[in-house]
């Protein structure tokens, strides 16, 4: 392979890569958005929303960072609003329903503890960009995790009937976890380059730290043999078209529409 | 505190510091520490702004602001954004920290302190309006992505404590 298709692909890499980070907050912050008027009190409305910012706001800075790389002339918004579904490249975990709020107390969790240990190793990364976004987002991500793993407790250690909603949360949506720490061909490629996480690496630490919160929270770690995966390979659930038809909507209807 | 050399140019910055914070009208985006460098060429004058949060709205109101300002004052301005460093708490100046204050928001505290105030181990957080201690969290998240809303057990009132980013 000459030099120049190497640097080519190199780049397509980088791109994916930053689609597979970006993607997760971006479709965890579009479902913590629905809740926008419709969380269970006031004070928990407001911080899901304020959540859902933070992640918009992280979003943000991936995707100009991609659009700024990307050969082809493109805007954040593109990205964002106009790729396909196989084209998202997103965990399964963040595109589960709302459900209720155990499942999107369960879904947050699970994902902060992973999205915290991201960002630490994301900050030792060559690239200059992401160590930037890294660094401002670790700050945000902090707060969302001391927020869900508070809840987590709150409810496992709560009423008989809060316990049994929380348990039912983690036992359903633990079969999403295992797919955080695989990788794609681009995250390969990124890792080799001193770019990407190897995220196997974070396996380990991750359900360490999880059972412990579930622990504290009287709940059971769920023991599972079989997971499921498919989201960073474009492979979604049912769930995913539905997100996207509501996200989309504006800009597929109004092309090119600004606020 | 964190020592950060900022270079904002002497002839700017009288004009920026004119220039609030739109959620915070009574803060000037200078004590917030947003600005993290203003210079000079010419009558070519070129900030960086920096975000509190990465998804806070006011961001695009402050580069907005920053520009008018500029403008006005015969100017041609170019408002960058950038993310490193990370803003921090510890950018808002001792002035911008009473101004909060009188304002009704209680001003951040150092870390390990605010970690205790948010996890409702310790009262630490003093009521802006009566300056008592006896305050308790209401919810980790309040009226902005920079606040955490309490109450005070003393006056009764609630209020807005700005949460320490480090």
């Amino acid at each position: 392979m000459n030099s120049e298709k190497k640097d080519s692909r190199l780049h397509e890499n980088k791109i994916k890569y930053i689609y597979g980070i970006a993607d997760n907050s971006l479709i965890l912050g579009q479902r913590l958005g629905e809740l926008t008027g419709h969380g269970p009190t006031l004070e928990t409305d407001i911080a899901l929303t304020n959540i859902s910012l933070d992640l918009f706001g992280q979003v943000r800075s991936y995707f100009q960072y991609a659009a700024q790389i990307s050969e082809k002339e493109v805007t954040e918004d593109d990205l964002a609003f106009l790729r396909t579904e196989r084209e998202y490249l997103n965990v399964l975990l963040v595109e589960q329903p709302n459900t209720d709020f155990a499942y999107t107390i369960g879904r947050q969790f699970l994902f902060d503890h992973f999205h915290i240990l991201l960002m630490m190793h994301l900050q030792n990364s060559k690239d200059d960009t992401l160590v930037a976004i890294a660094k401002k987002s670790i700050k945000e991500v902090n707060y969302h995790k001391r927020f869900s793993s508070d809840w987590i407790k709150r409810l496992g250690d709560g009423t008989e009937e809060s316990k049994e909603k929380m348990q039912t949360a983690i036992n359903d949506l633990w079969r999403f976890t295992d797919e955080l720490f695989h990788t794609t061909e681009a995250d390969e490629e990124m890792i080799k380059a001193g770019v990407g996480v190897d995220v196997k690496t974070l396996k380990e630490t991750y359900y360490k730290n999880v059972s412990e919160v579930l622990e504290e929270a009287t709940l059971e770690i769920p023991d599972l043999k079989y997971f499921q995966k498919g989201g960073k390979d474009g492979i979604h659930t049912e769930h995913m078209g539905f997100i996207l038809s509501d996200m989309q909507y504006m800009q597929r209807t109004y092309p090119g529409m600004k606020w | 505190m964190v020592e950060e050399k900022v270079h904002i140019n002497k002839e700017l910055e009288p004009i920026l510091r004119e220039v609030p914070d739109p959620e915070i009208p009574v803060l000037s985006i200078i004590d917030l520490g947003v600005v993290r460098e203003a210079r000079l060429e010419g009558k070519k004058a070129s900030v960086k702004i920096t975000p509190t949060y990465s998804g806070c709205p006011a961001m695009d109101v402050i580069g907005d602001d920053i520009v008018t300002a500029l403008t006005n004052a015969g100017y041609q301005a170019k408002v960058d954004l950038i993310l490193a460093p990370a803003w921090s708490t510890d950018w808002i100046t001792e002035k911008g920290r009473k101004a909060l204050e009188d304002y009704g928001i209680a001003p951040p505290m150092d870390a390990s302190a605010d970690k205790k105030a948010l996890l409702g181990e310790e009262k630490l957080v003093k009521c802006p309006q009566c300056g008592s201690k006896n305050t308790h969290l209401v919810s980790q998240f309040g009226s902005t992505a920079c606040k955490a809303l309490f109450k005070c057990d003393d006056c009764q009132e609630p209020f807005d404590y700005f949460k320490c980013l480090i």
